[in-house]
């Protein structure tokens, strides 16, 4: 995070991205999410509309998209805020990314339970499939960011790529997803660990086994 | 009104007040970093940690917790003591030690707070954070290592500047304080948040490496930019001025003042005319003071004799011209030098009758013929207050941007004459309706049918709770103009009265926007302080004091008699004005009736009395019953806010800041 900046406001920039617009189906979605908010709160849309536009942004490069300055200048002039008061917004939140990155936008999570549970391989094998942190590799499909944590710490390790999130990794399934990304597949996303459909027990249950079969009361017990 | 117990004596405080304000009213001071009275509260630096009881047990930000009834309130426990002990070993944490090459050293929070109550030693072994330079324009110089995130500057852009330009990007310990792509801060009071900055992370770029506090010679004075008459402070060392802050005055200026009247000190040291020079075929001649005014002498004018005063002279100085061409015979005094001339018989309906403070409250104003943010940038300020409270606000003129919302009904002075309906109604419907007449308006002879207006709509009223509303104003742009209406200092058909009496003798008291050339026949004898306009056009220049050399007091738009005194001496052979008047009445055989400053004051104050009371002058009611229509493209006198008046265009940061900030150019760094 230490490292987030804003891309440099460069000509070829602007050129690229001077003329950005909603698409036609964005800018109806557009018109739904600002609807969303009672008169003269419109500038609260700026953060769905900020996601929005990195999507588009995403559909254009074919990545998951980012928010180079004249585009998020644009979702301000759509809410008619001051640019200085988006990009406050923009680089606060580390979803919104501020430089290109890869089709595939590789985020492990390196907070402790999931480092406890051996993150520390699942960095090393994005390390060794060479895969930049903060740019893009050379075939244009991995950016690697180490995150703090997701919220997925039942089913530790876990990353997240692009919207998915990927669980129960070890460096070999993780090596499988990648893999399977790259071949422009679908992989199973969730949990990887065979047998398990979500963030059930992984083993038998060791607490509250009384509510498996009927909802006990155990206010008495405390 | 709450009671709380404030380290155990009981206060009964305001409602609504914060517990931070409680305990100030207690006497007792709580240090703090975010926290500013005209600022909304933030509360994030944790610097004012107060004990409350009832509440969790655990310190809490005295600036963002309403004090409430029955509350036991500690500054002075040992949970007090340490909670600020641990923030500001925090704040230190990241903050460079720099002090000795810091230009806020000296005058600044952190490093007063951090000895009063701080540790005193760091734990701290790590790295410091480093942020790395933020361009914010010629004026604020940033060295944003040094910033404790108070976000004050960004509150001011936003709440009192009306600009949002200045944000907090990232966050957490990576958060910077930055101007969108590191653009220049472009509004006129943009160099308030030098100011406001508690530490050192905004300081003033001309002022880079000068002095240090201690050494200056802080004296009171009043800013002559324009005609809002902000308090200041002069800070000089020896005899040179180095710097101008404002002073808080809740009724003028609060506590802003203008990157104009704040920056035009290094004008103060160019282009100054230190000796007398007279011109022989054609060349201005360096001579002595005796030559000088013997040439005066010789020109012998008797009582074909003018005087015109320039925007930024004393009462002093125009009394004392007055008397000299009294005695001389001669009562053609003008001080509306661009040729406006509006009747100045009553003085109440030239003047900013509704206060800058009152103006604040106003619910409806119309606008005529004045940029206000370039004409007095302060009142900018509070008009946006006015709109925060609900004001609605109309303008006839060319469109300007105004920072809040204004509706344009036309640029031409006669939409005056017939005011759209829904603007009527609004103006109608209003408790405080108000109407500011700027100097673009008064010459298109907005005055007559701006009180026709007023008189319809009863500016002036008695409110419901008995005090008295008028909302009829004027907005001046000298500072001399009320003063030197005061002084009779008007003609009725303006300065072409005094340019077709063919004067023998013009004198010119640092008047310098004048069209000399319909003085060709006359000898122009210039006494100002820069060499200006009115210099280029003298036949004879005698060295005067810019208002920093001399006392002198000046009214402000508002008719609000200010006193200001004199911070240094004036360069080389420079004397102050009224010496100088003095000297010539000498030469010229003629009595004034003064021979020292205190006997000039006396008899100022005997001819006119205002003059002697400081505030508000009472100028009696409107002349009722007059109408009159407006007509004509109204054009802004003010082409450029940096450069309007002589000291202004000698200065090198001014013109850097209008060739910048107003023309666009790009300027290199400039090698330092």
């Amino acid at each position: 995070m230490a490292d987030r900046h804003l891309y440099p406001d460069t000509p070829e920039l602007r050129a690229r991205w001077g003329a950005f617009a909603w698409t036609v189906e964005n800018a109806e979605k557009a018109k739904v999410i600002v609807a969303r908010y009672p008169e003269g709160r419109q500038r609260s849309a700026v953060m769905p509309l900020l996601d929005l536009a990195q999507r588009q942004v995403g559909a254009e490069t074919q990545t998951q998209g980012w928010l180079p300055i004249p585009v998020m200048e644009y979702v301000a002039a759509y809410l008619d805020m001051p640019i200085i008061r988006v990009i406050e917004v923009a680089t606060f939140y580390t979803m919104y990314n501020l430089v290109p990155v890869g089709k595939f936008h590789v985020q492990v999570c390196g907070t402790t339970p999931c480092m406890l549970r051996g993150s520390d391989d699942l960095i090393a094998a994005c390390k060794k499939r060479k895969m930049p942190t903060g740019g893009v590799s050379e075939d244009g499909l991995w950016t690697f960011t180490e995150v703090e944590c997701m919220g997925n710490c039942a089913s530790a390790p876990m990353v997240q790529i692009n919207d998915d999130n990927y669980e129960d990794l070890t460096a070999e399934r993780l090596d499988a997803v990648l893999d399977a990304l790259a071949r422009g597949e679908s992989p199973k996303t969730g949990t990887q660990e065979p047998g398990r459909h979500t963030v059930e027990p992984a083993g038998a249950l060791s607490n509250l086994t009384a509510m498996v079969s009927e909802n006990h009361d155990y206010r008495g017990e405390w | 009104m709450p009671k709380v117990k404030v380290d155990g004596v009981e206060i009964e405080v305001p409602q609504g007040a914060t517990v931070l304000q409680a305990c100030e009213l207690a006497g007792k001071e709580i240090p703090r970093f975010c926290y500013h009275e005209r600022l909304s509260i933030a509360g994030n630096c944790r610097m004012c940690l107060v004990e409350v009881k009832p509440g969790p047990p655990k310190p809490q930000a005295s600036c963002a917790l309403p004090a409430a009834e029955g509350q036991e309130i500690r500054t002075d426990s040992e949970m007090v003591k340490k909670a600020r002990e641990g923030v500001m070993e925090f704040l230190l944490i990241n903050h460079p030690l720099d002090c000795p090459i810091c230009d806020q050293g000296g005058e600044c929070d952190l490093q007063d707070q951090s000895v009063a109550y701080g540790r005193g030693t760091s734990r701290y072994h790590e790295h410091k954070r480093a942020v790395t330079e933020k361009y914010m324009g010629p004026l604020i110089k940033t060295v944003m290592t040094r910033c404790i995130q108070c976000t004050r500057c960004v509150r001011f852009s936003e709440e009192i500047a009306g600009v949002d330009e200045i944000g907090a990007l990232y966050r957490g310990e990576n958060m910077q304080i930055s101007t969108y792509l590191e653009k220049a801060a472009t509004h006129e009071l943009s160099a308030n948040v030098i100011d406001l900055c508690p530490v050192g992370a905004l300081t003033s770029r001309p002022y880079a490496f000068e002095a240090r506090p201690w050494e200056l010679k802080k004296t009171l004075s009043i800013d002559v930019s324009d005609a809002v008459g902000s308090n200041i402070r002069v800070d000089a060392r020896g005899r040179e001025v180095l710097r101008i802050l404002p002073r808080i005055n809740d009724d003028v200026n609060e506590e802003w003042l203008s990157d104009k009247g704040r920056y035009m000190v290094d004008g103060l040291a160019k282009r100054r005319l230190d000796r007398p020079f007279i011109r022989l075929d054609g060349k201005l001649k360096a001579v002595s003071w005796d030559e000088a005014l013997a040439a005066v002498a010789k020109i012998a004018p008797g009582s074909s004799v003018a005087a015109v005063a320039g925007d930024l002279v004393d009462v002093e100085t125009m009394f004392a011209a007055k008397q000299l061409l009294a005695g001389l015979g001669s009562s053609l005094l003008e001080g509306r030098q661009t040729g406006l001339a509006y009747t100045a018989t009553n003085l109440a309906a030239v003047n900013f009758n509704s206060t800058f403070a009152g103006i604040e409250s106003a619910d409806a104003i119309l606008i005529v013929g004045s940029h206000i943010r370039w004409e007095a940038a302060v009142l900018n300020a509070r008009l946006r207050k006015a709109v925060k409270r609900g004001a609605k606000v109309f303008a006839i003129g060319p469109v300007w941007d105004a920072t809040y919302p204004v509706e344009f009904l036309g640029e031409d002075a006669a939409v005056l004459n017939q005011l759209p309906a829904h603007v009527w109604s609004a103006l109608q419907g209003a408790t405080r309706p108000a109407l500011i007449l700027g100097g673009a308006a008064l010459a298109k002879g907005a005055l007559e049918a701006a009180l026709g207006v007023s008189d319809q709509l009863g500016l002036v009223r008695t409110l419901e709770d008995g005090s008295g509303w008028n909302g009829f104003n004027v907005l001046h742009m000298a500072a001399s103009r009320m003063g030197g209406l005061m002084l009779g200092y008007a003609q009725a058909g303006g300065i072409a009265d005094l340019a077709a009496a063919k004067p023998k003798m013009l004198l010119s008291l640092g008047a310098d926007e004048v069209d000399y050339t319909k003085f060709a026949d006359s000898m122009i004898v210039y006494v100002g302080h820069h060499g200006d306009k009115g210099a280029h056009a003298a036949d004879v220049i005698l060295p005067a004091s810019a208002f920093t050399e001399k006392a002198g007091i000046y009214v402000n738009t508002e008719g609000r008699v200010q006193f200001a005194e004199k911070a240094v001496f004036a360069p080389g052979d420079a004397r102050e004005d009224w010496a100088i008047l003095r000297a010539l009445a000498e030469v010229l055989g003629v009595n004034v009736g003064f021979d020292s400053f205190d006997e000039l004051r006396a008899a100022l104050f005997a001819q006119v009395p205002a003059f002697a009371q400081e505030g508000l002058v009472d100028y009696g009611a409107l002349p009722a019953g007059v109408t009159g229509s407006a007509s004509g493209q109204i054009t802004y006198p003010i082409k450029d806010f940096y450069l309007t008046n002589p000291i202004a265009r000698s200065s090198d940061t001014l013109a850097r800041c209008s060739a910048e900030l107003l023309h666009g150019e790009k300027l290199a760094e400039a090698a330092e």
